[in-house]
């Protein structure tokens, strides 16, 4: 799946499982959002973007790769809206067209830091693998 | 089973209507001039869940063709759960009605409310057309209800 | 043998241009039982109605078939007429040939033909009608009033004014409900006290108006204008008629540490308490969960220092039965505990208040006098958020909730504004919104006052989370301006959460009682959404204020008194007639299985032992079904439930439907 093509809103929506229009903009995802100031599109915009159909300006920003998936904005919402989902959603669309899983099992004890909190190796899958 | 063997044969229709929605939506259907086939008698009732389904099977036994029953929408009746009931009762009756010998395409529940003469009119259209294929009923029909 | 007359009317061409109308009069002539039968030109007419009476006066007819329009249009005019000359209006049919026949169809063969089935149909209904009465049932003329809220003291006032009795039941120790804890109101600035305390003094002084305070409805029994309930009267444990409410045993009582309900639990009172100043009754309470007399059997300094005497320890919980034609609801409303919202810090900072709080907080008559300080420390705050929607037009009610707008949030937030910079004009104050929603009368105004002229910073955005700071002792605000698009975090002093509305506690109960409908919110539902605003679908009981959705005050008061005007309509009435087309169980048939009862929605079933004497001459007990003429509302569920077929309705039995139905096949 390198292809190109274009990854279309209703995609998005079907990976995440999410309704956007479900969303009555109070904003309380980016009220939430520990990373907000480290990104260019922030929380409820995605939300915005993702109806609007404006996939590929989402794709192409660096904000998806902000976002820690701490799910704060999951927990907060509403409107049971998810934006956490719809940017790993878009992370997924991302990783597909790419093609290829850029962590795999064999790496992880070589990269392994018994420091790191078991939430970033999980992340870390989420972001980097298919 | 035969075909007509006569060309005009016409159905015989039989109509139950909840006397708050659906009659008044038979009522609406005349007011703004909608038509339906004339082989539709309607039987006003004050809730559809005041329909037995002895009512339904003695029209058949004496020569109807096909019966159906209308209603307030779901969430709509007058009594406030009346139609709920019908619509379990009416299940239960269509299960059986192939086992009596009756095809169960000559009986249907429809929601019809007070403001859709148009729908009314569709349903009578859409019934009537169903039973003119199906034939005329004789496999429930009492012999000893025939004219001659 | 019925002699049965039918009459065909033309209705100018309306039904005349296609039904052959003397074909039809013909063709009744040859039905069995019609002695009659004519066709007239306009049968709703003074000269058609005339010539059915006529009619039924000269062939002494037992039954009429009038052959006309929708029995919806003109069925009660010729059943007046016809009672009018001694007959029973239930013998009277209408055959729908116009509607149903010449409006529908064009072929004039054929809408003829469907008109004689339809008159053949109603003819046979008509052989086999009985003549109904309808029951009456006398009205007890005194109202119930459950809440004594400002919805409930309205509509009390306004059925006393007509004349009627009524009793107002309070479950608080005072009457005033709500809106005498608010400090003003919104748009106008009155202050809440003044207008509501008056008000309630009128209620006391009314002689028409008895207030059971400190009370609940435990039981309603019977229906529309014949219930009877009963009421808990709390042990108050001071004698109500002995107590003039001079207030010397709160002064006296040393069990000082009680949560003040009255103040949103922000300050303290004594275990024996008057909630405020203006109380009615002004009685005092004792609380038996803190009295030390009532938990540990010491003290007893309030019975020694009372010189009217009202002390009485020994008192127990009263219940007095009375009889009322009417109910009124006005249970009233709560706000939710946002103490689950865990983000706001509601539970963890005393600064975070929810908007009641607030309200007390701002009253001259509240726990600080009027002087709004921070509940933590006492200081003036000078910077205030204020965070609206706190679990309104919310989807997941796994903290509590709602998914309604709670309507009257946005106007009292605009208040909270104006009045804090009114006294404290340094105040920086900060509203976080979703939508400013202000629809009525001087509202939008009001909110715009607030932002240009009193510069209240309204910021269209959300609160993440509210964090206090134990060293600073601030409460860091962090929230998203949606329109700058940028976080913004605030140094607070004081949170307000503009928590949602829920419908009181005790509304379930109410309704229970009462077997009127709620909604999936406990709002009680209303007969209709638009044309009976103010009546439950279960007749005789009425609905006023928040109990029915969230309002603000005006439109509590004219609701209520909406529902004053049903109640005095109702009560005004020395009977009510019943509907005539009830359910009606064959005694001897009935097995008392009792399915009829599950399935009636009106509860007009019962059940019970009767005597019957058997053909070999016992006498035997049996269970059997039994239709309360009074509720029953002719629906028909019952008969079709009945396994052994005893139960018929009135009007459309089995076998007039049956007769109806052959008469159609033929």
């Amino acid at each position: 799946m390198t292809a190109d093509y274009d990854v279309t809103a209703e995609e998005i929506e079907q990976i995440s499982g999410v309704n956007p229009l479900r969303c009555m903009r109070c904003g309380r995802c980016s009220a939430t959002c520990p990373a907000y100031d480290e990104m260019e599109y922030h929380p409820h915009q995605f939300v915005a973007m993702v109806e609007r159909g404006e996939i590929d300006k989402l794709m192409e920003s660096q904000s998806i790769y902000k976002c820690m998936s701490c799910m704060a904005c999951i927990e907060r919402c509403p409107r049971q809206v998810k934006p956490a989902r719809l940017i790993e959603a878009i992370r997924l669309a991302v990783v597909r067209k790419q093609g290829g899983n850029h962590l795999c099992p064999d790496d992880v004890p070589a990269l392994y830091d018994p420091d790191l909190p078991q939430q970033a190796l999980v992340s870390a899958y989420r972001k980097f693998t298919k | 089973m035969q075909v007509n063997e006569n060309e005009n044969w016409k159905p015989k229709i039989i109509a139950f209507c909840c006397n708050w929605c659906s009659y008044s939506g038979a009522d609406l259907a005349g007011t703004n001039r909608l038509s339906y086939p004339a082989e539709v008698k309607i039987v006003r009732v004050p809730c559809s869940c005041r329909i037995n389904p002895m009512f339904i099977l003695r029209a058949f036994g004496r020569g109807a063709d096909g019966v159906i029953i209308c209603g307030c929408h779901p969430g709509d009746c007058h009594y406030s759960e009346g139609n709920y009931h019908t619509r379990r009762r009416m299940t239960l009756l269509f299960s059986m009605l192939n086992y009596l010998g009756v095809e169960s395409a000559r009986t249907r529940v429809e929601w019809v409310s007070a403001a859709e003469g148009q729908r009314f009119v569709n349903v009578m259209n859409s019934f009537v057309q169903d039973i003119t294929e199906l034939g005329p009923n004789r496999r429930l029909e009492d012999l000893r209800c025939r004219e001659n | 043998m019925q002699r049965i007359g039918v009459f065909v009317c033309h209705c100018g061409s309306n039904i005349a241009a296609t039904v052959d109308v003397e074909a039809v009069a013909a063709a009744a002539k040859k039905v069995p039982g019609v002695v009659f039968s004519a066709d007239y030109m306009y049968m709703c007419s003074e000269a058609g109605q005339a010539l059915v009476k006529d009619t039924i006066k000269n062939e002494k007819l037992t039954g009429v078939v009038v052959c006309s329009c929708s029995p919806h249009m003109h069925e009660n005019t010729f059943r007046k007429a016809a009672s009018s000359v001694g007959m029973n209006p239930y013998m009277v049919e209408i055959a729908n040939i116009r509607e149903q026949c010449s409006w529908v169809h064009k072929d004039r063969e054929l809408a003829t033909q469907k008109a004689i089935g339809l008159m053949q149909a109603a003819v046979a209904k008509v052989q086999l009608n009985a003549p109904l009465t309808a029951g009456t049932t006398p009205v007890t003329k005194r109202a119930l009033v459950i809440g004594g809220g400002i919805a409930g003291m309205q509509a009390a006032l306004d059925i006393a004014e007509a004349g009627f009795d009524v009793d107002i039941v309070e479950q608080k120790p005072t009457i005033g409900g709500k809106m005498a804890q608010l400090d003003k109101t919104f748009p106008t600035l009155d202050c809440a006290s003044c207008i509501v305390t008056p008000k309630m003094v009128e209620v006391a002084q009314n002689e028409k108006v008895h207030i059971y305070s400190y009370s609940e409805v435990t039981d309603v029994r019977g229906f529309v204008g014949n219930f009877t309930a009963t009421i808990k009267r709390k042990a108050r444990y001071v004698d109500e008629k002995k107590c003039t409410g001079c207030g010397l045993c709160t002064e006296k009582c040393p069990m000082r540490k009680v949560p003040d309900e009255w103040n949103m639990n922000m300050g303290k009172r004594s275990a024996v308490y008057i909630p405020f100043a203006q109380a009615i009754p002004k009685v005092a309470t004792i609380d038996p969960r803190y009295c030390l007399h009532l938990t540990k059997g010491t003290c007893g300094i309030c019975s020694r220092v009372c010189e009217a005497g009202a002390i009485n320890y020994q008192a127990k919980d009263e219940f007095i039965e009375e009889k009322y034609g009417a109910i009124v609801v006005a249970t009233g409303y709560e706000m939710i505990d946002p103490g689950a919202y865990d983000e706001y810090a509601y539970t963890q900072s005393p600064d975070v208040v929810t908007s009641l709080e607030y309200e007390r907080l701002m009253s001259a008559a509240g726990p600080t006098g009027g002087h709004l300080v921070r509940p933590s420390d006492g200081k003036e705050p000078k910077k205030i958020v204020f965070i609206q929607c706190v679990g309104s037009r919310e989807e997941d009610s796994c903290k509590g909730g709602k998914p309604y707008c709670s309507k009257v949030c946005c106007m009292y937030t605009a208040k909270h504004a104006i009045l804090t910079k009114d006294h404290y004009p340094d105040t920086d104050i900060t509203v976080f919104y979703i939508d400013v929603r202000t629809p009525g009368k001087l509202f939008d105004e009001f909110y715009r006052r607030a932002v240009e002229q009193y510069g209240v910073h309204y910021i269209k955005g959300a609160v993440g989370k509210v964090v206090p700071n134990p060293v600073t002792g601030k409460l860091e605000v962090q929230g998203a301006d949606l329109i700058l698009n940028e976080q913004v975090h605030i140094d607070a002093d004081m949170v307000v959460l503009a928590a949602a509305i829920e419908p009181s506690r005790s509304a379930r109960q109410v309704a229970t009682m009462l077997t009127a409908s709620m909604d999936t919110n406990g709002f009680f539902t209303e007969a209709h959404a638009k044309l009976r605003p103010v009546e439950s679908p279960t007749a005789g009981v009425f609905l006023c204020g928040m109990a029915q959705g969230p309002k603000d005050i005006p439109e509590t008061v004219g609701q209520a008194g909406a529902a004053a005007a049903k109640v005095i309509g109702l009560l005004v009435k020395n009977e009510l007639t019943n509907n005539a087309c009830v359910a009606h169980p064959d005694e001897w048939m009935c097995n008392g299985c009792s399915q009829c009862e599950k399935v009636c929605p009106y509860g007009a079933i019962t059940y019970v032992e009767k005597e019957f004497k058997m053909p070999d001459r016992t006498k035997k007990m049996r269970r059997v079904a039994q239709v309360n003429e009074a509720v029953c509302q002719g629906c028909g569920a019952c008969t079709v439930t009945c396994p052994s077929g005893a139960m018929d309705l009135k009007g459309f039995s089995n076998s007039e439907i049956m007769a109806e139905v052959d008469a159609l096949c033929r």
